[in-house]
């Protein structure tokens, strides 16, 4: 079954527009001008239950806006989608007992009051029996290592505590559908990885569905197997993050070191034939570009033999640099027609 | 939609844990809790609120000499005899030390600020969490701000007590409709940052308007007949003309009774635009902030 499920869903806003100069104020003092924006444009994926998707894409390509129609937050202005069983806007405070939410930026803790208080008065809210507390308490609080600050109050939290106590907020009522945005921004390598870890015990565990969106792409290779990307509104990219990786990763670089001086001249001698590019760094290093569809291996023989190598590295293209060139080109398909028209005029020159 | 202002508490409970009957009960408590935390936190801070003492003081002292002067060796005024309007002016200004709240602000900030995005991620009612926070600031209020200043104000100036049980239980009643009322215009004037980018002026606005035409400055029989008249179909007399007229003694027995129940009819009558504006801004919520 699917968790979530979403069909054509748009959200348009309204925008004041401001005119410009004193005359364009009085104007808008009498007559206000409206453009549209549309923030999501006709997205359809579903999510079955127990998977961890990954949802990004850059500052306003439409993440949270979507986040937010998931939530129940926001009414989407067409489409339909369903969460869990239910049309979030619709039947909103039924809807939110069943899903847990982490805003990054925002807390959901009560600023003045102690973290076991405000745990206290969330159980009230979301209607969890003490038993049912308790035991799930005891077990977040152990599994987060919260035991001393649970009496302190919120404001005298770091970052990095107060983030772990969003956590314990989110799932105190066992939620099935957990929903994180940028849950891990501003957080040290340690608490980042902390995080991490507990997410992917909670969805082994429990099997939570859980949605999020980053721009930390370690917490997508850390987490997720499905990555869906947007762009201008628009899902550019869905599906495995191994996949996106090969039709992405064009190739690897490898780094040699060199105990004698070796010419670039004399190294693009030796893998003639082959479509590498070779760069030199000094005299001493240089890097080599391979293509996907070249073995690593077959150039390292060429050049082994010949050369006085005291270093090899072979560095693959990481998600990082993947994404930032999607990113660039705005779409997930055209690389490969390019890969495609590159590989024609290959085969036009050899002809 | 579940949306309703008393439908919150009626919804039945969810899936996790308590539901039904149980489920209802602990959503009570939690509505409680926000009066209790607010309370406790307004206590947290009372050092702030010593000055506040001071300055409801000063406001019944200049009102107090104002119309001392006004009234030199008049009889009455408006139908308010000089002993009277002492009583009126300082039971007013510390009925609002009481109903007074900033509602408007912080409804108005957490739009404006997009911290409302986490209020409805929560399965209870916005607005009733406010009306209980505001509860839970006038609690402390009336016990930290109302009652010491009165007993300050009783001292310096010639106040006369009702005699009359029934005006001290009118009063009291009706003090706790005028915090309701005060606070849903406050809520409707807060919501409104739904609507328009910056609603500052409407919050000022508000807030003259309120002081002035619920007779807090002048009391209403004194205003034009005509403006008086407009008054008198408006629910701003019932936040404190009203109350005010029967802790003087001006209204006397069934005449209680027809007060109490224009304040009724104002707190339902008002109840209709809260519930309208809360969907309307569901429809074009715009978190702000991304």
């Amino acid at each position: 079954m699917n968790a979530i499920q979403v069909q054509d869903l748009r959200k348009t806003f309204k925008v004041q527009k401001n005119r410009e100069g004193l005359k364009g104020a009085f104007a808008d003092l009498f007559k206000r001008q409206y453009s549209e924006v549309t923030a999501v444009k006709d997205i359809s994926f579903s999510i079955p239950e127990g998977e961890i998707c990954g949802y990004i894409g850059e500052n306003g390509a439409g993440k949270s806006t979507t986040i937010k129609m998931l939530t129940g937050i926001l009414v989407p202005t067409a489409g339909s989608l369903s969460v869990g069983g239910f049309v979030p806007y619709a039947e909103r405070e039924k809807f939110v007992q069943n899903i847990g939410v982490v805003f990054g930026q925002r807390s959901q803790l009560w600023w003045d009051i102690g973290v076991i208080e405000s745990f206290q008065l969330l159980r009230k809210v979301y209607r969890v029996s003490e038993q049912d507390f308790k035991k799930r308490l005891d077990e977040l609080v152990e599994r987060l290592e919260l035991q001393e600050l649970l009496n302190r109050p919120v404001r005298k939290l770091s970052l990095g505590q107060r983030m772990r106590c969003e956590l314990v907020a989110a799932l105190l009522h066992n939620p099935s559908i957990l929903f994180l945005d940028e849950p891990t921004i501003g957080l040290d390598i340690v608490v980042k990885s902390e995080i991490r870890e507990f997410l992917k015990d909670m969805n082994r565990e429990h099997g939570t569905t859980i949605l999020l969106t980053t721009h930390d792409l370690q917490d997508i290779e850390a987490l997720c197997s499905r990555v869906i990307m947007l762009d201008d509104g628009r899902i550019i990219y869905d599906g495995g993050l191994e996949d996106l990786k090969q039709r992405w990763g064009t190739g690897r670089e490898v780094q040699f070191q060199f105990g004698t001086a070796t010419k670039l001249q004399q190294l693009t001698q030796w893998t003639e034939g082959m479509p590498v590019t070779w760069t030199a760094e000094n005299e001493l290093g240089a890097k080599v570009w391979i293509p996907l569809e070249l073995n690593v291996s077959d150039v390292l023989g060429r050049v082994v033999g010949q050369a006085d190598i005291t270093d090899i590295k072979i560095i693959e293209t990481n998600t990082d640099d993947i994404v930032r060139s999607i990113y660039q080109s705005g779409s997930a398909e055209k690389p490969e027609e390019k890969i495609a028209a590159l590989l024609d005029e290959k085969e036009v020159i050899h002809v | 939609m579940s949306e309703q202002l008393n439908g919150a508490v009626a919804s039945s409970g969810g899936s996790s844990g308590g539901s039904g009957e149980n489920g209802r009960r602990l959503l009570l408590g939690a509505y409680f809790d926000f009066i209790r935390i607010r309370f406790l936190t307004m206590l947290a801070y009372r050092i702030n609120y010593y000055s506040g003492i001071l300055i409801y003081t000063l406001n019944i002292g200049v009102n107090y000499f104002t119309w001392k002067a006004i009234y030199g060796n008049g009889e009455s005024l408006g139908g308010f005899t000089g002993a009277q309007m002492t009583t009126y002016v300082a039971v007013s200004w510390m009925a609002r030390a009481f109903y007074f709240n900033n509602l408007d602000r912080e409804i108005s900030t957490d739009i404006r600020d997009g911290s409302i995005a986490i209020q409805f991620i929560r399965p209870y009612n916005y607005v009733l969490v406010k009306m209980m926070q505001g509860l839970g600031e006038g609690l402390f209020r009336f016990m930290m701000l109302m009652i010491p200043g009165m007993v300050i104000a009783i001292l310096l100036f010639p106040v006369q007590l009702p005699t009359e049980p029934s005006a001290w239980i009118g009063f009291l009643v009706m003090l706790f409709f005028s915090f309701l009322i005060s606070s849903q215009i406050n809520i409707i004037t807060g919501l409104s940052a739904f609507f328009v980018e910056n609603n500052e002026g409407m919050m000022r606005m508000k807030r003259v308007i309120v002081d002035l035409f619920s007779g807090l400055i002048v009391p209403i029989t004194l205003f034009p007949g005509w403006l008086s008249s407009i008054l008198k179909v408006l629910p701003f007399q019932a936040i404190t003309y009203l109350p005010g007229s029967v802790f003087t003694g001006r209204v006397q027995g069934v005449g209680i009774w027809n007060v109490l129940g224009i304040q009724v009819i104002w707190f339902l009558v008002l109840l209709v635009p809260i519930v309208w504006l809360y969907h309307a801004a569901r429809q074009r919520l715009f978190v702000q902030g991304g």
